[in-house]
Order: C-alpha cells, then structure tokens, then sequence
C-alpha cells in the first residue's frame, strides 16, 4: 500500500488522470477490489439475460419436493417434473424453503440489487450535485437558503425517513431507489458545495465570466467536470450504503416484494433458517458483505488516489 | 459570548419551527392513513371510517391540522391514535430506556477507538495498521442484522449472554444490585453490536486526525529539543488532534433514534426506534410526528452543544 521510497527515475509525463490512475494502481486492495466490481458487473448482467431472457436459471419454479436442500447436491429427477429439473440437474447453492434454487435467486438478485445501489446513487448525486453547485455558484440568499434546506433534511433520522415513506406507499423497487436517493443527497450536496466555492475563485472560471460565457455553459462545461472528483469518492461508497439499506428494508419487511429476488430479501428470508439451512442465510451475507467491502475499499482508494495532498504524505 | 449564545439559540428555534412545518406535510401529505390500516376488515363500515376521520381531524385543512397537532403538543394533550395514551410521557419513558444503550455503546466505541486509532497511526504502514484498517471496512459491510445474528450465535452459545429485551422474568423483586447487574447484561450484547460501525469509522477518524498532527512543526520542534516519544505523542499531538471530537459528542446525540431501529427490533429492547417503527406501521401520525420532532430537536441540541465546547476547547475560535 505505502510506498516507502520515492521512485528515483521521473514518471512518464501524464495528466492529473493518468497520475491518479497509478496511485490507485498502487494500491493492492483496492485494485482488487476493483477485480471484484467488476466481476460483480459481468453477473448482474449475466443475471438478468439468464434469469428473464433466455431462462437458463429460472428463480421462480417451485420444487417442493426438493426443498431446503444443501449446495451442490443433485435435483431428484424422479420425484420433479423435467420442465422443472435445474440448469445441468445441480443445485449450485442449494434450494430454499419452496425448493427455489438459491443460485439463480442470487443471479437476479445480483441485477436488482446492484441497480437498487446505482440508481439510487444517481438520484442523490444528481440532486446533491443541483443543490451543492447552485448554492456554491450563485453563493449569498441562494446558498443560504439552499444549504438551511439540507440542515433540515439532515435533521431527520434518514432511517426512520425512509421507513415513513416506504411503509405508506405500494412496495416496488423503483419506489426504493428514489426513496434512498431522495433522503441521501445531502452529503453530496455539501461536497460539491465546497468544491464550486472554491472553483468559483478559479483563474479559468473567472476567465470564463470575463468572456461573458452564458451561466449554463460556464457550470456544466467548466465547473462541474473539475467538482466531479470528491462527488465520485462519495458515490462509489454511497452505493455500498445504499446496498446496505435496502437488506436492512428487507429485514424490517418493507424491502423488494417477492417474487423479485434481491440480495436483501433472500438473505432476510434465510435468518429463519440459520440453523436448519445455514445456506439461506450465508450464501447472501456473504455476497453482500464482499461487494460493499469492494464499493468501499475502491472509493477509499479513489479518495486517495483522486486527492494529490494524501498521496503525497503517504 | 451572550449575544453568541442568544443568535445560536433563536436560529435553532427557527430551524426547528420550519422543520416541524416540513415534517407535518410530508407525513400528513404522503398517502395512507389511521383508517387504511386494517382495510381488509369487514367490520369497519363506510361510516367508522368517517368517524375515525372527524375524530382525528383528519378532513380538516392541513394548516388546520398542523395548529391542532402543536396546541396538543405543548398543552401536554396530544394523544396516540393507536392506544389513546398520552404521547409525551410514552416518548419519554422509551427515550429512558434507549439512553442506557446509547451511553454504553458510545463509551465502547471511544475505549477501543482511539487506541486503535492511535496505534495506527503511530506506526503507520506497520501490520497492525493494515489489519486495522482492513478490519474497519469490513466492519462498515456487514449488514447489521447479519452481523448481529451471527454475534448472537457466536456469544449466546459461549457466556449464556441475554439476547431479548430488558430483564429476566421474574426478577422485578430482586435487590437493586441484581437488578442493575441483570440489566447491564441485557444491556451488553446490544451495545456492543451498536458500537461496532462507530468503532470502525471512529478509529479511522482518529488515526488521519492524529496522522495530520503528527506531521505538524510543533510535533518536530518536541522531537528535536529531545522529548521522550511517549510525552510527544500524548501531550503534544494527542491534545491537538482530540479537538475535533470534543464535538463529535454532540453531533451523535440524533444516533439515538434513527441509529436504533434494527437493533432494537431484533433485541426487542422497548426503546425510541422501535416505538416509532411500530406508530409507523399504524399510521400512528401524533406519535410519528413528535418523534420526528423529537429526533430534529436533540441534532439541534447536539450541534448547539458541539459549537459550545468547541468555543470552549478552542481559544481561537472565541476571537473570531
């Protein structure tokens, strides 16, 4: 991780992005970290084509006579019918309580979770970076009423928010992913904030409102590309923790309704099991558990990475 | 210092009145009511529905409803519309059971914090850093509720620890000292679990704190006139690092509430999370509304007493 002595031979010259890049490179965990992502990727997709597609895994048929059967033990195929039987006759993590094959729940649940933390991630980085960019550019009334506005929000328990919301409108996923990015951008906000203060007293934007460049055009094309650093940092975890919420939903019984499998309600479903069928409930703790440790080792590398000042003491 | 204190004050009021304002739309406003609760029922009629309408003035405009719910408040009226009881002193007697939690898990996560903290950032790059470091993302991952059942069955088995609600059956006539002792161990594993995620940031916090100091001119000037390290990192760096978590205490008070939910529920410890989880499954507005209230008023208090001991830890700010 630290590199205890500076490099003698000078670095290639590259920009601030190839720069950061390397620094990022550097650090092991997070680069593998990064590994993880995108694994994690390439099954979300994987997911949704093989689970709703072209079903080659289908989460959904119940098999009774094969319930809460361990991983990797063979389908019975004399006791199910063979429209039934799973992919190659295996059930790869074992079967649930309806005799669903827990590997194929995994699978689509890998689609609906990772778009419940992405989706929701892109709602409070867009409202953050609104509120955050209008305050720290127009600054004065504008900033002071803006940023009194995310005080307030601020001073909800953003739990019991959700849960208010959530617990009086229809359960659906899309319900959830607005309803965590609309209570999780104040953070953001304050970021970017901050940065559009500091860059308002930029050379180049002053330039750019000496030119007499239209305010959209001197937002947009000049300071929001040079804010999107610290904004980057805090998505990357903040969709981790949105990860997180929707499990804890899950577990208060306001999550994803079945029959969408997500991460969050199998494994909310397996604590029921946690002794006759340690599976249900490892198998998607443990899926959780790796991939917001990678969202957060790679945004805490970003940080890092992204920020010349850490890097330097390091 | 007075005029200070008093701008402090009267800003907080206003933001507080405007928070109530905010948070009586969106709860009145968001669809589903006290009557909708059970609509499955056969025996509540067009007319019971009305009823339970005019009774809680739900037909009233929202202005209406809002000078209704504030002269019940601060009349002391306010009632559930569950159970009729009054809502204050329910507030209050979940908000004594839920400090104990607070107050022990917050002394947890500053014993182990700031050690860990700064250890690591003592020796910086050492494994012990590492092992901290990737110990602390790893704590923030867990699921809480994964992370607390498999506690539960890790410790249950291992020290026979309570792991449901706040007594044993039958102890209600014991001595005071079994009494205090049996809910200090139903308090333990609560806690402790409640304790965890602060420990991982909290000591992440510290050891960048402590790493910023260190690599201050005063620190190098203890070292150079020949301080034993010990005096320079507790006396020197230590102190000027602790400051900003002089005000960090106030700025966890609102974890009292919203940080509890899940804990509690799976505990069943009777305290404010679980109180306003349940008003929020019925629709329970008064209770939903105070407690919201409640929650805006104790960040409030935290951060007005974070900008108190600040001023009083920090002699610079008081000059500006």
């Amino acid at each position: 991780m630290a590199v205890a002595t500076p490099t003698p031979e000078l670095p290639p010259l590259a920009g601030a992005r190839g720069e950061a890049w390397r620094a990022f490179r550097r650090d092991r965990l997070a680069f593998a970290a990064l590994f993880v992502l995108a694994a994690l990727v390439v099954a979300a997709v994987a997911g949704k084509l093989l689970t709703e597609w072209w079903v080659v895994f289908d989460p959904s048929v119940v098999r009774l006579p094969d319930k809460l059967l361990p991983p990797l033990s063979v389908a019975r195929a004399d006791r199910i019918a063979a429209a039934d039987l799973p992919a190659f006759g295996v059930y790869l993590l074992g079967t649930d309580e309806l005799g669903r094959d827990v590997f194929a729940r995994m699978l689509q649940g890998s689609f609906v979770s990772l778009s419940i933390g992405f989706v929701a991630v892109g709602i409070s980085v867009a409202i953050g970076i609104a509120v955050g960019g209008l305050a720290g550019y127009y600054r004065g009334a504008v900033d002071a009423v803006l940023m009194r506005a995310t005080d307030v929000m601020l001073c909800f328990p953003t739990m019991f928010l959700i849960l208010t919301v959530v617990a009086l409108l229809p359960p659906s996923i899309y319900n959830i992913m607005v309803v965590i990015g609309v209570t999780s951008w104040m953070g953001t906000a304050r970021f970017a904030r901050a940065e559009f203060l500091s860059l308002r007293e930029q050379d180049f934007v002053v330039a750019a409102v000496a030119l007499g460049l239209p305010e959209r055009r001197i937002i947009f094309r000049h300071m929001v590309p040079n804010a999107v650093a610290p904004v980057l940092v805090s998505a990357t975890i903040g969709v981790a923790g949105a990860i997180l919420t929707e499990s804890a939903l899950s577990f208060l019984g306001f999550g994803v309704q079945p029959p969408f499998a997500t991460w969050g309600n199998v494994l909310a479903d397996g604590r029921g099991y946690l002794f006759d069928a340690p599976w249900l409930f490892f198998v998607p703790g443990a899926a959780i558990f790796g991939v917001v440790l990678a969202f957060n080792l790679v945004g805490e590398g970003l940080r890092e990475a992204l920020n010349p000042r850490l890097r330097r003491r390091r | 210092m007075g005029g200070f204190l008093a701008r402090a004050l009267g800003q907080r009021l206003a933001l507080l009145a405007v928070i109530s304002v905010v948070a009586h739309a969106v709860i009145l406003l968001a669809p589903g009511e006290p009557s909708e609760v059970d609509p499955m029922n056969p025996r509540l009629k067009p007319e019971d529905v009305a009823r339970i309408r005019a009774a809680f003035h739900l037909d009233a405009p929202l202005h209406l409803q809002y000078a209704y719910w504030m002269r019940d408040l601060l009349s002391g009226e306010l009632r559930s519309f569950k159970d009729g009881q009054p809502v204050l002193p329910k507030i209050w007697e979940r908000f004594l059971n839920s400090v104990p939690i607070f107050l022990l898990a917050t002394l947890i996560e500053w014993c182990l914090a700031f050690p860990t903290g700064i250890r690591a950032a003592v020796r910086r790059g050492s494994p012990f850093d590492r092992g901290s470091t990737l110990l602390s993302y790893a704590l923030i991952s867990f699921p809480s509720f994964f992370l607390a059942y498999l506690v539960i069955v890790g410790l249950v088995e291992a020290f026979d620890v309570p792991v449901i609600g706040m007594r044993t059956f039958g102890m209600e006539s014991a001595e005071l000292w079994y009494r205090a002792m049996d809910r200090v161990w139903h308090l333990a594993i609560p806690s402790l679990l409640a304790a965890l995620t602060g420990i991982a940031v909290m000591s992440r916090y510290v050891r960048s704190q402590m790493l910023e100091v260190v690599a201050q001119d005063y620190v190098r000037t203890a070292r150079a006139k020949g301080l034993p390290e010990d005096q320079v990192i507790y006396r020197h760096a230590l102190r000027n690092a602790l400051l900003p978590f002089v005000t960090m205490f106030g700025l966890m008070l609102p974890g009292l509430i919203g940080g509890s939910v899940i804990i509690e529920q799976i505990f069943a410890w009777p305290g404010l999370g679980r109180l306003g989880y349940d008003a929020i499954l019925s629709r329970d507005f008064p209770v939903i509304l105070t407690l919201n209230l409640f929650a805006a008023a104790l960040t409030l208090a935290g951060t007005f007493l974070s900008d108190l001991l600040y001023a009083a830890v920090d002699p610079r700010i008081r000059v500006r």
